[in-house]
């Protein structure tokens, strides 16, 4: 059969077409994979048990003995603590920050969304390397603490917030604005009990968005929690575990018990980090209703 | 109609910059008490400009810079606080802008919620009161809590005017109320100064020279920056003593 | 209409001499928060130099050029520390070129096929499903790669490659798994949201009338997208794939787990190795000495530069392009 040239431009066309949405295929098995595996692998951890203890030692598996897992309550207590605490940092400096930037500008405004910007691209694992080298200088016992690790986080959280926070902040129509200061309204009333009122939701979205992504985070924990993945919360100046810290202790140690139960914590990373992300979709659209439809 | 006996505003010897640019020069003017004083001139005369120096919005763009004086009741609004001053000079802008986020009646209570701490009492006067003047408490008053929004443009505007009202302002300035608006909120708008003019000053910048002959008791006419001509709007109309205002009146340019 | 002066709230009356404090501590707080952000960045740069200045002073030059890494207590035979950063940047950027390679064809294709040809109603979900891939941490992603990738790849995918392919010379060796070639792939399944994200959106925004002008002439889809649409994107389409090249040399986790952790160049695509960023996490923590952790710290530095180099050529081309071609909201 031989085919005109229009017919082989079409035929070819219709074969890239094919080619692209099998790229969308292709995309999506590691995502598909990996859920699968974090579901097959992780949920048989799940129990009472796995939330509320700390894990058992580590048994490599000798063929007629079953292992006991024991939970993850420690990594679990350590997230929440850590995400709390690097939230607490990061938020005041990031929003005001992104404040400064919209509601004073000038040549300086662009010279701090620009550092953001790049401190957004800066490899997780050197931000713990920077905590620890500054702690050790500074006070040796701090270095493996949960506040060290918050710091770590904060750092890398910060810049998010901030390019977030901006990005709501210029939603807000400079009419609002005007319309405020014209009724006498104080500049830092303006500021702060109106734009950002009104650019909440979106705020807040962006603060979800870097809580989700601080929570996986493994690599700036690695020196900078220490390792206490036996022991509950004992203080922020202690060494402590987080789920991520403990998926990667899991993953590198040849007991099997604590290898399911670093699957069990892979799965309830995910689900974590999916419950953060609907959450904040949530907020915005029901916020974003409330406000008017803005 | 008379020269009143009394000057609300002073504006001496006025001039106002963006950066290096000179918007308004020299302006020199006496703006009488309750009375509506109209600014008119054609697009990019300076008009909008010489308003917002009356409340100092000017000077919150960028770069912005304005020399000479304004007087109010004597007082030189630009060595007072300018928060103060914005208080006692309300404004309205072309295009309405009430708060999205917020209620009718937080709307209109919004320059006593955030400029002190008014009692439920006192915002509920204040916030009926404030609607009644702005010719619009008939048509939401079933539903102040409703959103802003979803009132029309004409509606919205007629709540800015509320909202501004209920600061207590003694002069309201209008930035081209009615551009943004069909003909029967316009129509309706322009009955409504009829009637605030009893209470307050006011000053409104138009583009409609037909709007300014309806309304305003003293009409100034504005070109390239510099007052030509400014007097009771009946005598500024029918006889123009600047040739420049008569070749604006009758459409020459503009 | 003519009421009495309308009620004056008496809480408006007294004027509030508070509001210029409120302004002056403002602009202090949010001034404060500004000034963090820019010390932030600037401490970090200057921290770590401080704690890479043993390691230069120690090495100099050569530290960009050895190709051994021993600390003292490795090898006796070999006089001193001997540190040099070149096995690792070889890690990192063969590792990051190859992931690119895998990604960018699947990136673009998906891209194109989401904004060209997709039914209106799958884009959103679709969207969101390569939002999901990437939330997923990167120690999932490395930890399912030692646990499913490596087992395929050192059993099905790297013997075939090595038979189809060992006359290129790239696929010497024993398939373990653990190598470079598994650490690149999981790094273009980290990298390829990235890319197709910003792909899509500069895609989308290539004005509809070049499309038509191009289908005008007779252009299949395909010849569209090609002649009209992609050339138009060019610039948005590259600045995103220099965006994921960034993202790739940083990352760590999955590549620390899969990659073999060997401190030498890499002699074959199946050879084990290590990325500067394993490198940091494999050891680092267990330095044998206050020069060893210098050393690391100055390849972290040149990570750092490397990295913010990249970032931020590609924002500045991204930003100039949003400026100079949008049509610019206010």
């Amino acid at each position: 059969m031989i085919l005109d040239r229009h017919h082989r431009r079409q035929l070819f066309s219709h074969s890239m077409t094919v080619l692209s949405g099998l790229a969308i295929v292709v995309i999506m098995v590691p995502l598909i994979a990996v859920i699968y595996e974090a579901v097959v692998l992780g949920s048989p951890a799940f129990s009472f048990i796995f939330f509320t203890q700390r894990p058992a030692l580590g048994c490599a598996p000798i063929s007629g003995i079953t292992c006991s897992l024991g939970g993850v309550s420690p990594a679990i207590q350590g997230t929440f603590v850590l995400l709390g605490l690097a939230s607490l940092i990061a938020v005041p400096i990031g929003v005001g920050a992104a404040i400064f930037v919209v509601e004073f500008g000038g040549p300086i405004a662009r010279v701090i969304s620009t550092t953001a910007d790049v401190l957004s691209g800066v490899p997780s694992i050197l931000a713990g390397v920077f905590i620890y080298t500054i702690l050790l200088q500074y006070d040796r016992a701090l270095v493996f603490s949960y506040g060290s690790a918050s710091l770590a986080l904060g750092v890398l959280m910060i810049p998010i917030v901030v390019r977030t926070t901006e990005e709501a902040l210029r939603t807000v129509p400079n009419s609002v604005r005007e319309a405020a200061l014209a009724l006498g309204i104080a500049r830092w009333k303006t500021g702060i009990r109106i734009v950002l009122v009104t650019a909440l939701p979106g705020v807040v979205t962006g603060v979800l968005l870097a809580v989700a992504r601080a929570a996986g985070e493994a690599a700036p924990l690695l020196f900078t929690l220490g390792n206490s993945c036996f022991h509950p919360f004992e203080g922020i100046t202690q060494e402590g575990c987080a789920l991520p810290l403990w998926i990667f202790q899991g993953a590198t140690a040849p007991y099997q018990n604590w290898y399911t139960l670093a699957w069990g914590a892979a799965l309830l990373l995910i689900v974590i980090i999916l419950v953060i992300s609907l959450t904040s979709r949530v907020v915005l659209n029901r916020l974003v209703r409330r406000m008017g439809g803005q | 109609m008379s020269m009143p006996s009394e000057v609300k505003m002073k504006v001496e010897d006025l001039s106002a910059f963006y950066a290096s640019v000179r918007a308004v020069e020299g302006i020199n003017l006496e703006i009488p008490d309750r009375r509506v004083t109209a600014i008119i001139g054609p697009s990019g005369c300076g008009k909008s400009t010489l308003i917002r120096c009356l409340n100092r919005m000017h000077e919150t763009t960028p770069k912005a810079r304005v020399e000479g004086r304004v007087l109010l009741d004597g007082d030189d609004l630009y060595e007072l606080d300018a928060t103060l001053v914005r208080r006692r000079v309300g404004m309205v802008f072309q295009k309405p802008n009430p708060f999205a986020t917020m209620s009718i009646y937080n709307n209109v209570s919004a320059p006593l919620r955030f400029n002190g701490r008014p009692s439920r009492q006192e915002m509920d006067q204040t916030v009926v009161r404030s609607l009644k003047h702005a010719a619009l408490w008939d048509e939401v008053k079933d539903r102040v809590d409703s959103a802003a929004t979803s009132l029309s443009g004409g509606q919205q505007q007629r709540l800015c005017i509320a909202r501004a009202l209920a600061g207590d302002p003694e002069v309201l300035l209008m930035d081209e109320p009615c551009s943004a608006l069909d003909p029967i909120a316009t129509s309706k708008i322009e009955e409504l100064i009829g009637q605030l003019k009893n209470d307050y000053t006011v000053v409104i910048v138009t583009h409609n020279m037909q709007q300014a002959a309806r309304v305003s008791d003293f009409t100034a006419f504005l070109y390239l920056g510099k007052l030509i001509e400014f007097g009771p709007t009946g005598d500024l109309f029918e006889r123009p003593k600047e040739h420049l205002t008569e070749s604006y009146i009758t459409g020459r340019f503009g | 209409m003519s009421d009495a002066n309308p009620f004056p709230p008496s809480s408006l009356r007294t004027p509030k001499r508070a509001s210029k404090w409120g302004d002056r501590v403002f602009i202090v707080l949010t001034g404060v928060g500004a000034a963090l952000v820019i010390l932030s960045l600037v401490a970090f740069v200057v921290v770590l130099y401080v704690g890479a200045e043993a390691s230069v002073k120690q090495f100099g030059l050569a530290f960009l050029t050895n190709r051994v890494w021993l600390p003292a207590s490795e090898n006796p035979n070999i006089p001193g520390n001997i540190h040099g950063v070149v096995p690792f940047a070889i890690g990192t950027l063969l590792t990051s070129a190859i992931a690119l390679l895998i990604a960018i064809p699947l990136s673009l294709g998906a891209a194109i096929f989401l904004t060209q040809q997709a039914p209106q109603r799958l884009r959103a979900p679709v969207g969101q499903l390569i939002e999901l891939l990437a939330a997923i941490p990167s120690i999932i992603y490395g930890f399912w790669g030692l646990i499913v990738l490596v087992p395929i790849m050192r059993y099905d995918i790297e013997p075939n490659l090595k038979s189809w392919l060992g006359w290129t010379g790239w696929f010497g060796g024993t398939p373990t798994g653990l190598d470079v070639l598994t650490a690149s792939v999981i790094l273009a399944v980290m990298v390829i949201p990235t890319i197709t994200a910003i792909s899509r959106d500069t895609i989308a925004a290539v004005p509809v009338s070049q499309k038509e002008a191009a289908l005008s002439l007779g252009a299949t889809d395909w010849e569209v997208t090609r002649r009209a649409v992609l050339p138009y994107a060019r610039a948005g389409v590259l600045a995103g794939i220099v965006l994921g090249l960034g993202r790739a040399l940083g990352e760590t986790m999955a590549v620390t787990l899969v990659i073999g952790n060997e401190n030498a160049s890499p002699t074959s695509l199946l050879s084990h190795g290590q990325t500067i960023a394993s490198l940091l996490a494999n050891q680092f923590a267990e330095s044998s000495g206050p020069l060893e952790t210098s050393a690391m710290i100055e390849a972290g530095l040149i990570l750092l530069v490397i990295t913010l180099v990249i970032n931020v050529g590609a924002r500045l081309v991204l930003s100039r392009l949003q400026t100079g071609r949008g049509v610019g909201q206010e």
